[in-house]
């Protein structure tokens, strides 16, 4: 393979703004649409279909309010990492980026046992309209932590050796977005019975 | 091909000559890249048009033998007529018109050396060869492609027991949810690039329009495909886990995923349309050595079109049983919506008037695409008003209608641009007279293949009917000869393709060379060698003005490039040169 070399054009900063941070923004914008349209869809239907509220009776609140506290909680140690990438600190930075994937890694592992228990107990993602969306919604999210703690652990070991401290940041901005997707999922998922 | 990288010699070729799969498949250059969707696209389009071939053959000679293929069976006719829509969206206009133009004008007419993410721009390619590959299995695989037309509407394509393609439709979505990812991931590099490279001094105010249109149409794309990316999965559960979001025998909705796929498909006719309104901003400015009328006036209104086009998408919905008084609102929008439009082809025709006009080929196809697309304009007010819908809905005066927006897009757009960035392209001039056979032999067929298709939708001809046998009212002499004159036209203009595949690759090959700058214009990529080596620029360029200033009446010049820098003592506006470089 040929040595590949940055181009000039990465480097300009014409709108101020650093061309990954500016990058990611945009990545956040389709995302947000792509989430929009699943939601949109889900509160349209659920308005449509009271009886759902029957299904969504067995969600379990509790183990969803920990997750929320679990995503929370990982989107402050990037924050931390975040400050600590500011001051030059790769080593710091790397260790509290893995404080973020064992959030994510926790968050996947709550999920896998939640959704074993509800496929055992026979809501399975044909069962009803609900849980259709439940398994969809959810699921596309879960995509979304999975393969944020994937491209972090790149991040981290890149940050460990003191290289690409800027992308401690841009990862930073994508995870707070898959937080907040997470945040408009719990209670229409969770909440609302 | 060989011509595009003739770049020995220059500074960035420190390493030795790379082998030449990578060189062509494994490349980061945006030139390289912009051919590599190019030659896709076209030859995508080879296919789109070989369905086009086989179901137009079908409709005037029912059941009979169809040279190089035989007998169309009404399984493969509604293949084809699904094909021929998805590949000319999907695969013909989106990635000529934005992909191909995208990379291969923004860093050139921004003045800089590449895209900002290359890797990821390779990636886009990869991502997109493999959704055409995709596409392509999907029609070969046991069952057949899916044949649920290229709006895929539900239940359908959500059940295999409907459309007995369970593995083409399938792969139908795949192919769609790929093409999908690949351009979000060009989309994010032409914004960005746009926003962050370009040269220094140009201003927002100094970039060329079809830059412009490319990125609005990006961003258009981005804004408008995730609701249908979230129905993709929703459909491919449908197909394959046996979830029912669709399927209303079951509790689904089949509404539903109209409403997902028209709030992206309608803001997509614009996708395709902007590029193709820059292309010819570019050109007509250029061939009538004027200056482009009301430049921020061209832009804001694409930009208030691309904002309401969000709002238009129920109209392909009057007959889907929604709300009358919803149907009222969208009619009102759809009709708002040819105002601005009208405004720019006002706009384009101010700019030719009393310029000095050239009928060059790239001009030639300019000036079709305004007349041409006029028809189409104008017939969709007739299809926007929702009284008139209910009846010309699903009949051949839509797909005429549609025909004359989408045509002059992908197909006169593409040629106008393709014919004018050639010398640039592959460093030889195309040879004119070809051109204009090619031309004249396109155009005139065209619209002898839609103006009788609205007759025979006004007189009733239903969409989608795989012989008018078995219609009695439809399978009348009139109707017949109306459809064999759409027939031949097809084959003549399909047949006026070979003189311009020869001229193409003849002139790429031995055409008279071209030098940087033949048509004397403007614009920062006319400034680079043609073609262009690595690195595009000896030293980037710095921008002093706009890129019309043609027959500036202070100059001897009728033109006044982009980067020339202006004379000492004179007032003038110079901006800092870059400090990295």
């Amino acid at each position: 393979m040929s040595a590949y070399t940055r181009p000039i054009a990465t480097g300009r900063t014409v709108t101020g703004m650093s061309t990954a941070k500016l990058a990611v923004w945009w990545i956040i914008v389709s995302e947000v649409v792509i989430f929009g349209g699943v939601l949109a869809s889900y509160i349209m239907h659920r308005i449509g279909h009271p009886e759902w509220q029957h299904s969504a009776a067995h969600t379990n609140m509790w183990i969803g309010a920990f997750n929320t506290f679990v995503l929370l909680s990982s989107s402050l140690s990037a924050v931390l990492a975040h400050a600590a990438a500011e001051r030059g600190d790769g080593a710091l930075a790397a260790r509290r980026l893995v404080y973020t994937i064992g959030g994510a890694v926790m968050f996947l592992c709550v999920k896998a046992y939640e959704w074993t228990t509800e496929i055992s107990a026979g809501f399975t993602i044909t069962a009803s309209g609900f849980w259709s969306f439940y398994y969809t919604a959810a699921g596309i999210h879960a995509a979304h932590v999975f393969a944020g703690a994937i491209i972090m652990g790149f991040i981290a070991v890149a940050a460990k050796r003191n290289q690409d401290l800027h992308r401690v940041e841009i990862i930073g901005i994508y995870w707070h977005f898959v937080d907040l997707v997470w945040i408009f999922l719990f209670p229409l998922l969770y909440i609302a019975k | 091909m060989t011509a595009t990288t003739a770049d020995h010699g220059h500074t960035h070729s420190h390493h030795h000559e790379p082998h030449w799969a990578i060189k062509y498949l494994w490349s980061t250059d945006h030139k390289m890249i912009g051919m590599q969707y190019l030659f896709t696209g076209m030859a995508m389009a080879l296919i789109g048009g070989y369905f086009a071939y086989a179901f137009r053959m079908q409709i005037v000679f029912p059941g009979e033998h169809v040279p190089t293929w035989g007998i169309v069976t009404p399984a493969e006719y509604n293949q084809f007529i699904t094909g021929h829509g998805t590949i000319m969206i999907f695969w013909v206009a989106m990635p000529v018109l934005v992909a191909a133009f995208g990379n291969f004008l923004i860093p050139l007419m921004i003045g800089c050396d590449d895209m900002v993410f290359p890797r990821i721009n390779r990636l886009s390619y990869q991502i997109f060869l493999l959704s055409a590959i995709v596409l392509i299995a999907s029609f070969l695989v046991p069952g057949g492609g899916f044949g649920g037309a290229w709006t895929a509407y539900t239940p359908l394509s959500a059940v295999p027991e409907y459309n007995l393609t369970p593995l083409g439709a399938t792969l139908w979505v795949i192919a769609v949810a790929l093409e999908f990812i690949a351009f979000l991931l060009g989309g994010v590099n032409f914004i960005v690039t746009t926003m962050n490279a370009r040269a220094p001094g140009m201003k927002y105010n100094d970039i060329p329009i079809v830059v412009w249109m490319i990125v609005l149409a990006s961003i258009l794309f981005m804004a408008s495909v995730g609701p249908l990316i979230a129905g993709a999965i929703m459909l491919l559960f449908d197909q394959n886990l046996g979830t029912h979001f669709f399927d209303p025998a079951h509790g689904g909705d089949p509404l539903l995923w109209q409403h997902l796929f028209w709030f992206f498909g309608h803001p997509e006719v614009y996708v395709v349309l902007f590029p193709a309104l820059g292309i010819v901003a570019e050109i007509i400015t250029v061939f009538s050595r004027k200056k482009l009328f009301a430049y921020k006036m061209v832009l804001y209104t694409a930009i208030a079109t691309g904002v309401l086009s969000f709002f238009v998408w129920a109209h392909h919905q009057f007959i889907a049983g929604i709300d009358p008084r919803m149907a009222n609102v969208f009619t009102a929008t759809t009709v708002i919506i040819s105002i601005p439009i009208a405004e720019l082809c006002f706009v384009y025709v101010a700019t030719l008037y009393g310029g000095s006009i050239k009928f060059t080929v790239p001009m030639l196809w300019a000036l079709a695409f305004m007349v041409e697309f006029l028809i189409g304009g104008v017939t969709g007010i007739f299809l926007g008003a929702s009284g008139a819908d209910i009846y010309f809905h699903d009949t051949y005066f839509v797909l005429a209608h549609f025909h004359y927006t989408f045509f002059p897009i992908a197909i006169i757009g593409t040629f106008a641009g393709l014919t004018y960035w050639f010398p640039k392209m592959f460093g030889r001039h195309l040879n004119e007279t070809w051109g204009k056979i090619h031309f004249w032999g396109t155009i005139l067929p065209f619209n002898g293949i839609f103006i009788p298709l609205f007759f025979t939708g006004l007189l009733g001809d239903h969409r989608r009917i795989y012989s008018y046998e078995h219609f009695p009212d439809l399978n009348t002499e009139w109707l017949q000869s109306l459809r064999m004159l759409a027939t031949v036209s097809a084959i003549m203009m399909f047949a006026f393709q070979v003189p311009f595949l020869i001229n193409f690759v003849m002139s790429a090959i031995r055409g008279k060379k071209a030098d940087k700058n033949p048509f004397k214009s403007n614009t920062l990529e006319w400034t680079a060698d043609s073609p262009p080596p690595h690195g595009n620029f000896p030293v980037l360029p710095t921008v002093y003005r706009g890129p019309y200033e043609y027959s500036h009446p202070d100059r001897e010049d009728d033109y006044w490039p982009q980067d020339e820098p202006p004379k000492k003592g004179s007032a003038s506006l110079a901006p800092a040169t870059e400090a990295a470089e």
